[in-house]
């Protein structure tokens, strides 16, 4: 991987790992059965539903594929596939939907 | 047969319709890994020892975005933030498992895991520990062990996909089959859209630190959202 020299990446992997054992040990192993405030839980519950959008909104709008170009075919494909998914509630067809979409408009040349 | 065993055998059956959604993941990772330039160990590393494939693909994205090793670090760990919320809910069920036990459990927290554990004990709060944990260790033989196994399948056969398939935009696809089934409520809705368009706007914060201030920007206007909401 460029610009990445093996021992960094170890490093990653490594520290990744004991990050995300702590996380999901945290209130299981240390605290028992302490129960999490409520303001805490209400924020916890919209982590995934925030980071995960907001890390690919760039690369949708702006890809390096395109030398970061805006590609109406790529938003076209993303916003498909959010509508599948949203209205499916199943991953795979999520999937299917957004990268076949995007292949039909390449290949339609868009 | 003891009540272990068919407690974890149950584990294992409720957890089988979930191959088809972690299958293609696992793929998916050895795959994109690789089309990062990740060597096989590495790829198995990332499946092995993180085993969270939201995270997996963060940290391979923004590595190749060349964003710092710190922010490639945070912005992965806040992506497995909301497995504190699982550990959390699971711990009244499992929380007087030994201490090893607790450290396995971890381990294996993962969404599909926690999700079909967490619904097995709160209709059946009586289960005796002993069954919940044999229930939970079920759901992360189906769930859990496969992912090893596909990742490296992935890792392998991917070269034999064609050029002309833009794998660029197989994360973003990806992110979003794991988010869009979430929109489930206006907090969540909200939570997302916020997120969405402070990425946009703060595209210009250096390090990369947009992404950790639209993530934490987002989970406020979730949490307010729905505090508003029933409260009112």
């Amino acid at each position: 991987m460029t610009g990445w020299d093996t021992a960094t990446i170890w490093m990653v992997i490594v520290l990744l790992g004991i990050g995300t054992l702590a996380i999901r040990w945290s209130f299981l192993g240390l605290l028992g059965n302490r129960e999490l405030p409520d303001w805490a839980l209400r924020h916890l519950r919209y982590t995934a539903v925030a980071i995960l959008p907001a890390l690919i909104t760039p690369r949708v709008l702006w890809p390096e594929a395109t030398g970061g170009e805006i590609d109406p075919a790529r938003i076209a494909a993303a916003l498909l596939a959010l509508a599948v998914g949203y209205v499916s509630r199943n991953a795979l067809a999520t999937i299917a939907a957004g990268l076949g979409a995007l292949l039909l408009l390449q290949a339609a040349g868009l | 047969m003891t009540s272990s065993t068919s407690a974890y055998l149950r584990g294992i059956r409720v957890s089988l319709p979930f191959l088809l959604v972690v299958l293609p993941f696992g793929a998916l990772f050895g795959v994109v890994g690789t089309e990062a330039g990740l060597n096989l160990a590495q790829v198995m590393g990332f499946s092995i020892v993180i085993i969270a494939g939201a995270a997996q693909f963060t940290a391979v994205q923004l590595m190749q975005e060349q964003a710092p090793t710190v922010i490639v670090l945070a912005s992965a760990l806040a992506v497995n933030l909301r497995m504190a919320m699982y550990a959390a809910s699971l711990a009244p069920h499992l929380g007087h498992a030994p201490g090893w036990q607790r450290v396995l459990i971890a381990y294996f927290n993962v969404d599909a895991t926690y999700a079909l554990s967490h619904m097995e004990f709160e209709a059946n709060p009586a289960m005796p520990l002993s069954e919940k944990v044999a229930f939970y260790m079920g759901t992360a033989t189906v769930i859990c062990l496969p992912w090893y196994v596909v990742t490296w399948l992935g890792a392998v056969l991917g070269q034999a996909i064609p050029p002309g398939i833009p794998m660029d935009f197989a994360i973003p696809v990806a992110f979003i089959s794991f988010f869009a089934p979430a929109l489930r409520t206006l907090p969540h809705v909200a939570a997302a859209m916020a997120a969405v368009i402070l990425a946009i706007s703060l595209q210009w914060v250096p390090h990369n630190l947009w992404i950790l201030l639209a993530g934490a920007g987002g989970m406020a206007v979730g949490a307010e959202v729905e505090r508003r909401s029933t409260t009112r």
